[in-house]
């Protein structure tokens, strides 16, 4: 993608003229980056929107126990750090690339002008954050009050090889449909299986440890 | 070795897979992506978890531990 790609596909521009469009592009800054770069760090603070025009940038959090926890995956036509931007508060989440990216930037500064000055993208914007609102109300959900990780226990030991038998084989994405969740905390439930011992996770083959206390966490 | 399994026909060669794969493993030709060796696939799932396709997917076999 190119600063017009973005500017004509990103649906904060939806319903704008070119002539404003343009005027919005000379206002972007672009930044690229190699992969690990970080773009932004928990805790601090960084002023400007940025909208991801190449490559894959990792949006993470790291526990106390230094365990990264992947929220989202930008990919071209993705924007980041809105939240920041507009409370002015710190970066509530890591940002790094994960191939070479190309940004193109915002400042705060101008898109405060931006905002005042064309009501567009102020509705488009309420729109994409009552969107992203959505997707972290189910996501809190599915971590406070759904047993995710139970589910995952339950769908490994229903789907394990027997011999000659064959099975179908199963992707993250796979399991997180069937638990009904996001891959991001399928991913995170065995990771949380795989710490308490109970499975092992080596290439492409999951091992049930533990199957008595893998049916015990089912049955709770 | 296994390796990551692929649905031509859903990939749109837009090469996100290729550009976050630290073993070298990937290759967009004619517009699609081709398993290419590299490094030895260590199935870290990066490929997968990009794709917004499910194109390319590292399924897991799941086995029980005799002694269990």
């Amino acid at each position: 993608m190119n600063k017009q790609d973005i500017l004509n596909n990103t649906p904060m521009f939806t319903g704008m003229s070119q002539d404003k469009l343009a005027a919005i592009g000379k206002r972007m800054f672009e930044k690229s980056l190699d992969r690990d770069d970080v773009i932004l760090n928990e805790g601090t603070t960084s002023d400007a929107l940025y909208f991801v025009a190449e490559g894959v940038v990792k949006i993470s959090k790291t526990s106390s126990e230094g365990k990264e926890q992947i929220l989202k995956l930008m990919r071209p036509g993705d924007f980041f750090n809105d939240v920041p931007v507009l409370d002015n508060g710190a970066a509530p989440a890591n940002a790094q690339a994960m191939s070479y990216v190309l940004l193109y930037g915002i400042s705060k500064y101008d898109l405060e002008i931006m905002l005042k000055q064309y009501p567009e993208i102020s509705v488009n914007m309420l729109r994409m954050m009552a969107k992203r609102t959505r997707y972290l109300i189910s996501l809190v959900e599915d971590l406070s009050f759904r047993n995710v990780t139970s589910r995952v226990a339950k769908i490994l030991l229903e789907n394990t090889s027997h011999g000659n038998q064959p099975v179908h084989h199963l992707t993250q994405r796979d399991m997180a449909a069937m638990a009904g969740t996001a891959r991001e905390v399928a991913s995170r439930s065995l990771k949380h299986l795989e710490s308490r011992g109970l499975i092992s996770i080596e290439n492409h083959r999951i091992t049930i440890k533990n199957k008595t206390a893998l049916m015990q966490m089912v049955e709770s | 070795m296994a390796i990551p399994q692929i649905a031509l026909t859903k990939c749109t060669g837009c090469g996100l897979c290729v550009a976050v794969c630290l073993k070298h493993g990937l290759e967009i030709v004619d517009n699609k992506v081709f398993f290419i060796g590299g490094d030895e696939c260590n199935w870290c799932g990066m490929c997968e978890a990009v794709c917004e396709n499910g194109a390319i997917s590292c399924p897991y076999e799941i086995v029980v531990e005799e002694s269990t």
